[in-house]
Order: structure tokens, then sequence, then C-alpha cells
């Protein structure tokens, strides 16, 4: 989403507050748990959600504010100038310390089977100011788990009633399938009859959940928290770019669950972002370098393989079929040989059903099913459905991880048939390549290395590196800077952040824009208002 | 009059007049009875000259807070909005059932009090929402309304005067907690009845989002005869050494003794005098034990404590219990408290709207608890644990349905705690007591 950062904001009135001690300026309107933020205290809270309207009604973030007689909820309560508040009285913790034990006694101890175990907010907040044991002596309350269809499982007895999901699913996706139903500690999460959670976007009540009640039957007892290594990443399923850590344990990635980032997918993220990982471990991987001699493959190593791919592509004009999901960088330093060697890119790109997510402005599952599209738009790349560029025979096709899996395009086709010499770089080699390419080099996916993508609003963003590449297989942009440098189209850079800081300085669409000022956020191409001008008309 | 007793001599029916009046609840006989008179002078009267009457009577809400309808009134300005009223006739109180006779007996002096009060806040829409159960009041509240619309006294052309007041019944669906005003709100609006947030209060955001006023059955049917009489009649109806509760309440009686039923005192009889002369005390060889004044979350009394009281806000207060919404509970020798109180907490556990955590989970866990003391299986820990829980049900929710289910058990234990000693049993420690999983619920496969 892009912010018009030029807009005249009207004056906003700054209220000061002291909390626990420390003295901030917050604007008006603002709620004791966001000011609480912004001095580095974090209040506890069950129910308040800063996506979701606010609900009031765990209790657990009651603070002591100073001439209130009675505690407040700091989620519903806004900040007033000289306010001073105590997160930490010893009134604010015996009461979270009786919210807690509320909440536990009808919650099972199972948290040795629990997959929220390790991320649970009520296990934290027990540990951390909890009673040490309970004086509950009664039965415990006890309900079936649910299947609420989708990727959702409800654990009912693990409930806290915080409503997250009931919101969510109301005010957010704007399909009210939860509520509460029935009364008093009875109460649980009903789900609508006959509607199931198959929104493209409802798997995020499980992220919302802070207990282990709605939990996500992909990930069900499949690893345990403290196990997972967890990286930050941009999600490839569509050109939304929404942001998200990749989670993995040995070496293989688990999860994916989303990154928090107002500017593109604030905390959510949807079904096909989320459970579109397997590809992303498969083991049928191109893992040594190959180069065809006398009609068969032999496994030579990088500096040979590397030889003969320039040997193949120099003096050639060349035309790049490359994959909508490789990254800027990697499109940057195809492109450059292209500059030099003369030709043309292309790239296509999977279209699907839009799936916008209704209560968040800009945020849908979008009909591009590739992470960069944009990206190889702003460094000359067509897209084929526009039109297929002319192969001769004397050209080399430089293919660039497209899979070329499933019914080919004719275009495709007569760009295959041409006779011209194939050049595959890629992460597996396709079936269609076997007998056909020239040359096959080895490179990661986009979990296995780090570099940058372009969303549709023209936001550039980081991936970086969650799993190790698999055999010799090396980061596509750095193969291409190897084959660049051979071909005599420009230095070899084998950082990523040093072959994006030239794509900035080469082209005009980045300008302006380093590796180490995108951080984890990312930051937009250029002005909202100059993109649609420029973006069409960037030269090769 | 007086239902079903005669009122006695020492009553003072103003509200209560026409109980047991059949006559009194058509539109013939309510005119004639001087009825809508107060509405047609209301009509003609600025609605901040009403709201100056009003607050001069000294009227207080008598719904159980207390809050001065007039002050309650005057923060409804004419700000271009869209103004509610909505009469909270959702009486739910246990042992509370003053409302429902002044709708079965008086329904348009209730009418009445509605239309006067929509015009003196800028309203031209009054809700009354009656709770589910009363199907007798709501067919008599229904015929009431259709007369009352079919006479023009109420529609776009009220009485004449070319103003409207409208008034629409609702019918609850059975909840408690919809008598809580957010919740009545959102039970209106077509909403799980939960209790809101406040701020915004109703008079800045309540029904439908717009600025809203709700009052009490028995506090909007006492607007007409204010109107009629004059603040000052209404001002001095009440104990002398307490300016601050004035004009006639009805207390509904019900419980372990000899007279039960609706009385209409003013405001700072004694209770003693009340609860022994004019309901008769208790039945023939028993003696009363404890009573409750004011519905049943307000703290228990021992007799001794009800005796030297007096019957208003301030009387209740001094005495360490609340005026509630008066509705006495009396309960004779022969009453187990320890098993009183359980039944009352067992009522909050099923009523909670299970929205804050405190309710949802200390309401349950305190019912259990007494339920098993009740059944002998209590041991010396309960106690501390019960005084523990109900200190962390207080004032740390959004309503007081909370605090009204730790009320009566604080109070309970603290006078009657010989009652809970004499019920322990042996001491089933931890473990010994077999956990019991039942599903509350089935789930179609």
């Amino acid at each position: 989403m892009s912010t018009a950062t030029n807009d005249v904001k009207p004056e906003v009135k700054m209220v000061s507050v002291t909390i626990e001690g420390r003295t901030t300026s917050v604007p008006e309107g603002t709620t004791i748990i966001e000011a609480a933020k912004t001095v580095g205290v974090l209040i506890p809270h069950y129910c308040y959600h800063p996506g979701l309207p606010v609900a009031g009604v765990c209790r657990m973030c009651l603070v002591d504010v100073e001439k209130f007689p009675k505690l407040a909820p700091a989620c519903a309560t806004t900040v007033m100038e000289g306010q001073v508040v105590s997160v930490h009285s010893e009134k604010a913790r015996e009461a979270r310390k009786g919210v807690l034990e509320f909440l536990l006694i009808n919650h099972p101890l199972d948290c040795p089977v629990c997959d929220q175990s390790g991320e649970c907010e009520l296990q934290d907040y027990t540990f951390q100011e909890g009673r040490a044991e309970s004086r509950y002596e009664e039965p415990k309350r006890f309900n079936p788990v649910e299947d609420f269809g989708g990727d959702v499982l409800y654990v009912p007895n693990r409930c806290i009633l915080c409503t997250r999901c009931v919101r969510f699913m109301g005010d957010v996706v704007e399909e009210p399938v939860l509520n509460v139903s029935e009364r008093g500690d009875r109460a649980f999460i009903g789900k609508a009859e006959g509607h199931d959670l198959t929104d493209a976007w409802a798997g995020n009540v499980v992220d919302l959940c802070p207990v282990g009640a709605l939990l996500s039957k992909d990930f069900l007892n499949k690893a345990r928290a403290w196990e997972l290594d967890r990286s930050a990443s941009i999600c490839t399923g569509c050109s939304q770019g929404c942001n998200v850590t990749v989670e993995t344990r040995d070496n293989t990635v688990v999860r994916l669950k989303p990154r928090s980032n107002t500017a593109v997918n604030h905390f959510y993220l949807c079904e096909q972002g989320r459970l579109d990982y397997r590809w992303i471990n498969r083991r049928d991987r191109l893992d040594q370098p190959k180069v065809r001699v006398d009609g068969e493959w032999r496994t030579v190593d990088w500096e040979d393989a590397l030889d003969a791919a320039a040997a193949a592509l120099a003096g050639k004009r060349v035309t790049v079929l490359a994959s909508p999901n490789c990254s800027n960088e990697t499109l940057f330093l195809a492109e450059r040989m292209i500059a030099r060697q003369g030709g043309s890119g292309v790239f296509r790109v999977m279209l699907g059903a839009e799936a916008p997510l209704r209560g968040v402005e800009d945020l849908s599952l979008r009909a591009e099913r590739a992470a960069n599209a944009t990206g190889a738009r702003l460094l000359g790349y067509a897209d084929l459905a526009q039109g297929a560029p002319i192969v001769n025979a004397n050209d080399v096709l430089l293919v660039l991880d497209d899979v070329l899996e499933g019914e080919l395009p004719t275009a495709l086709t007569g760009m295959m048939s041409s006779g011209a010499i194939v050049v595959h770089v890629g992460t597996t080699l396709p079936a269609v390549l076997e007998g056909r390419a020239q040359v096959a080099l080895p490179t990661t996916n986009h979990t296995e290395e780090e570099g940058t993508f372009t969303n549709l609003r023209g936001r550039v963003q980081r991936f970086l590196q969650a799993r190790t590449a698999p055999g010799l297989a090396r980061p596509s942009w750095y193969v291409m800077s190897d084959l660049v440098e051979r071909l005599g189209a420009g230095e070899g850079r084998y950082m990523a952040s040093a072959v994006f800081d030239q794509l900035a300085a080469t082209h005009a669409s980045f300008a302006g824009l380093s590796y180490a000022t995108l951080a984890l956020r990312g930051l937009p191409v250029i002005d909202a208002a100059e993109r649609d001008v420029l973006a069409p008309t960037v030269a090769v | 009059m007086g239902f079903p007793h005669p009122s006695h001599e020492r009553e003072t029916p103003v509200l209560s007049k026409y109980f047991g009046d059949p006559e009194a609840r058509t539109l013939a006989g309510w005119r004639a009875r001087g009825g809508y008179a107060s509405f047609e002078k209301a009509l003609g009267m600025d609605p901040v000259e009403i709201q100056n009457i009003v607050k001069d009577s000294g009227l207080r809400g008598r719904g159980g807070a207390g809050f001065p309808t007039g002050i309650k009134w005057s923060f409804m300005k004419p700000d271009g909005k869209t103004h509610y009223l909505c009469c909270n006739a959702d009486e739910s109180e246990p042992g509370t059932f003053k409302d429902r006779e002044i709708m079965r007996w008086t329904p348009h002096a209730l009418i009445e009090g509605v239309a006067i009060g929509a015009h003196a806040i800028y309203a031209e829409t009054a809700y009354i929402y009656i709770r589910g159960e009363y199907s007798e009041p709501i067919r008599i509240m229904q015929a009431a309304v259709a007369e009352a619309y079919a006479a023009g006294i109420l529609g776009a052309n009220a009485m004449g005067t070319g103003k409207r007041v409208d008034v629409h019944i609702h019918r609850g669906a059975g909840a408690y907690i919809c008598g809580e005003e957010t919740a009545l709100m959102n039970s209106l609006e077509g909403r799980r009845g939960n209790p809101r947030i406040k701020p915004p209060f109703p008079a800045v955001a309540g029904l439908f989002g717009q600025p809203t006023t709700i009052n009490n059955v028995e506090t909007l049917a006492a607007v007409p005869h204010i109107l009629r009489e004059g603040a000052e009649w209404y001002q001095q109806l009440g104990r002398e050494d307490n300016p601050r509760s004035r004009g006639t309440k009805l207390f509904s009686v019900c419980g372990n003794i000899a007279r039960p039923g609706n009385y209409e005192v003013t405001m700072g009889f004694p209770f003693g005098e009340f609860l022994n002369d004019m309901c008769g005390g208790a039945l023939p060889g028993r003696e009363i034990k404890a009573v409750i004044p004011g519905g049943s979350s307000v703290p228990i009394l021992t007799r001794e404590e009800a005796e030297n009281t007096f019957m208003d806000y301030e009387g209740m207060v001094a005495s360490g219990t609340m005026l509630g919404s008066g509705g006495v509970i009396v309960f004779d020798d022969r009453q187990d408290m320890v098993r009183q109180i359980a039944r009352l907490a067992r009522f909050y556990a099923h009523e909670s709207c299970a929205q804050c955590s405190q309710c949802r989970e200390g309401t349950a866990w305190t019912t259990r608890i007494l339920e098993r003391i009740s059944a002998g299986q209590g041991n010396a820990r309960d106690f501390d644990t019960l005084l523990s829980i109900a200190d962390n049900m207080t004032g740390k929710t959004i309503c007081v349905l909370s605090d009204s289910c730790a009320t009566p058990v604080v109070s309970g234990l603290k006078k009657f705690r010989h009652e809970f000693e004499a019920k322990l049993g042996p001491d089933h420690s931890r473990g010994v007591v077999p956990v019991l999983l039942t599903s509350n619920r089935t789930v179609a496969a």
C-alpha cells in the first residue's frame, strides 16, 4: 500500500503521559496499551489486537491509572494529558494474577501435547506473573474438539473466549461465520451452521488465537515451537508480497507465518500463501552443474560449467525466459547480459482468482501468482502473454528458473523449437530441457538465498536465507554475476547487497534505494504518482 | 386499591393507586382518572422546563443505581441528532416484580411517562424493552399502545400538537444481562446482549450509536404524577432528615413473610415497621433470619440490621447494603443460608454473558464451591478461596454482574459464617475428589 507522504495532515494534538515512570508523547486518542509500547512496556493482554476492534473483555490489561478509582483496561482507555499509569503496581499485578487464575481453572494443563506450547501467551504470562499452583478443586469443564473446516481445528477446552477469531471473521473477513455461543463458563466459539472457515483468509484465526484453541491442521503435531528456526521472508504466492516468517525444522520448511507489515499485509497471510510451501522442500533438485558433452550429461565443477555457458552465450543474441519469482538482483544481471549481447527478456506468470481481504485496504490474494512480475516489468521484461519474441537458430535461449511444467503455451514451444542453444539456470532441470539444454546451472530457491522482490505496488522488499542450499547450488544472482563477468557485461559482484546497489545506481525506477535502507519493511520504488508514468517507459 | 392485598393504611399509593382496578387499564378508564393530562401539558412545555421540574422533584432512578433522573435527562441536548429513549422493563432481578404490576394494571401510566420522557430528551422514538417471560404485561402493554395510537395520543401528531412521539414494545428473549443498559441496547439492535464498554456513555453514543437515555419503568411512571402535582408535592414525600431521597417507592416483598406483594411507601420508611406491621412479619411459628432488601445483587442483612434501617438510598447504605430495585427477599429460620446463597450464585453463573474472564469463570467457580459446601464436602480452605475469588471479581469487569455474584457471598460468609462452618465435611484434599469429565454439549459428527 502506498502512503502518500506529501499529503498535508491535520494538526494532531499530542498528549504527554507517564507509564511506568517513563514519559512519552503520543497523539490524542491513543490507547494506553499502544502508548506503553512507545516506551517499551508491553502490557499483558489477550483480547486486544491492533488489527481488530477493541473488545475489552479479557480484563488482562487492567492498569493502575492515577486518580482513577478502579483499574482501567489499557486497551479501551485513551490517554489523557499528564496521566500517570502504573502497569506493575501491586493492585494491577494482583488483578492480572486473578485473571490468569480464572483463565486456567477450566484450561487443561496439556502444554506437553499442545501445538501452541512455547508460543502461548497464557503460558508466558502465567510463568511471568501467575500463581504457582491452582486453588481449583472442582471438575474441569469439557467440550470435544471440533473441525471448523478449512485448515482449522477448534479445541474448546483451551479456549479463553478472547473473541479475536470472532472479531476477525466478522470485522476483517466480513463473513461472520464464528460467534460466541452459550453463556457463562459454558460459552464456546460457535460456528454458523452450514458454514466453514473456508475463506481464503480464514486461516489467520490460528495466528490470532493467543492460546492453543485454534490449531492449524497442517501444522498439527508437526514440531514444537522452540525447535523451529525463523527467517524473515516474502511470500511468493502472488504479487501482493506479504511479509512472512519462514519456519524450518532440521532445514525443512514446516510452516509459514505472517510477519507484520502495516504497509503491505498488516498481520495477515492468506491460505494460498500459508499452505503452499511444500515445493520449497522438494528433493528432486538440480544440485550439481552439468554440461552436455556428445549428447550426454556430464557433471562438472562450477568453473567448467560457467565456462561452457559463457562459451555458448558469447557473441550471441540472447533471449531470457525468466521466472517472475526470480529476485530483482537476478533479473537485473540477466538484463545487463541482454544489454550487452542484444536480445530480449520475457516472463510468464500464472493467473488465478483474486481473493481480497475485505476489511483491509489493498490486501488481496492477487491474480498474478508470482512474487516479482512487477520487478521484471520495471527491468524491461515483457509478459509472454503479450507476444513471443523471435528466437533465431543462432540465438541462445537462457531459461532462468522457469520450471516449464504442465502444458506449455504455443509461444513457448515456438521458442523451444527454434533450434537455439538452451542454457538453463534454475532450481530443477525441467523434463522438457532434459534432452534440449546445453548447460544446466543449479541455483537456490528464495528460501536458500537472499535478495529482493518488487510487489505489485512497487514496494521493494528483502527476503533472507532460511535453509541451506542443496548440493552445489548457488544463489541465482551469484551465478548470473559470474556469467556476466565472463561475458564482459560487468564486474562480478558476490553480495546481494552489492548487486542491488548497482541496480539502484543503474535503473531510474530503483533510484535512491539501497539494500541497507530497505531493512525488513521494504520501500516503494518511486512515488505512487510517478510510478505509473515511469514504469512502462523504463528502457532496457 | 392495591393488589393482591388492599393498600395498607400506612402506604402512600401513587403508582399503585389503581393496582387491582381493571378499568384503569383501558384508555377511557385511564383518562377518567386524569390520565394523559400531564402529557398534554408536557407537549406544551420546553423540554428543559420538564427536565427542571423533574430535577426539582428529587426523583432518582428506581432501577437500582439511583441516579437523579432530571440530571440524566439534561445530558441530552438539542444537537440535531436522533435521540432515543429506552424504557428498561427487563425486570429480571430475582425478588423484584414491581414493574410487572405497573405494566399489568396501569399500562397507560407507563406509556404517558415514556411519552413525556421522550419529549423531555428531544427524542421522537421510545422503546419499551420488556423481559420475554412477562407474557401478560406484554399483552396488556401492546393493547394499550395500540389504543394510544388509535386515539392519536402517540404517532406523528401526538395529541394534535404536531409533535411526533413513537413508542415501540420490544420483547426480550430471556436473558438477565439484557437488563444492563448497554446490553439492552445491543439486544434492541439485534445483537447478542453483551454489555458495552463505557465510555462512550449512552447519552453520547447509545442505541444505534445515537444519544440515548435509559430509564426504569417505575421512574418513568412517576413522571406524570410529578408534572400533575408539581415538584414540591413529590419533594415533600419522604423522611425529613434525608433530603436526598424523595417520593414514593414500590417494594416487592417475597419469601418467608406473611403477606408478600407490592407495597408503596414514602422514601425513608422504617424497614422494621414495614416488615413486621405492613407485611405481617414472619409466618406463624417462625422467625425472620435474614433479608435481602433490594434484589438479589445487594448485601444481605440480618434481621436486627434490617429492623434498624430506613428504606431509602442513604438509609440502606448506612446499613451496609443498597436500596437496589426494591426487591425484598425474606428468609426465616427454616432456611439454609448456604443453600440459598449457592442458589443465587448459580443464577449469576447461568446468566453471565461470558465476556469478562472474571465473571465467566468466577461465577461458575463460586457456584461449584458453594454447592460442594452445601453438599457437606466443604473444607476450611474454601472460605478464603471464596473471599479471594469474590475480591478478584469485584470492580474489574465491564458491568456489575460479576460484583453482584460476589456480594451475597461476601455478606453471607460474613454474617452467617456459623452456617457455613456447620456444613464442613471431612477434608477432601486434592487428588481425592474424582475429576468428572462431562460434556455439556454435543457436536454433530
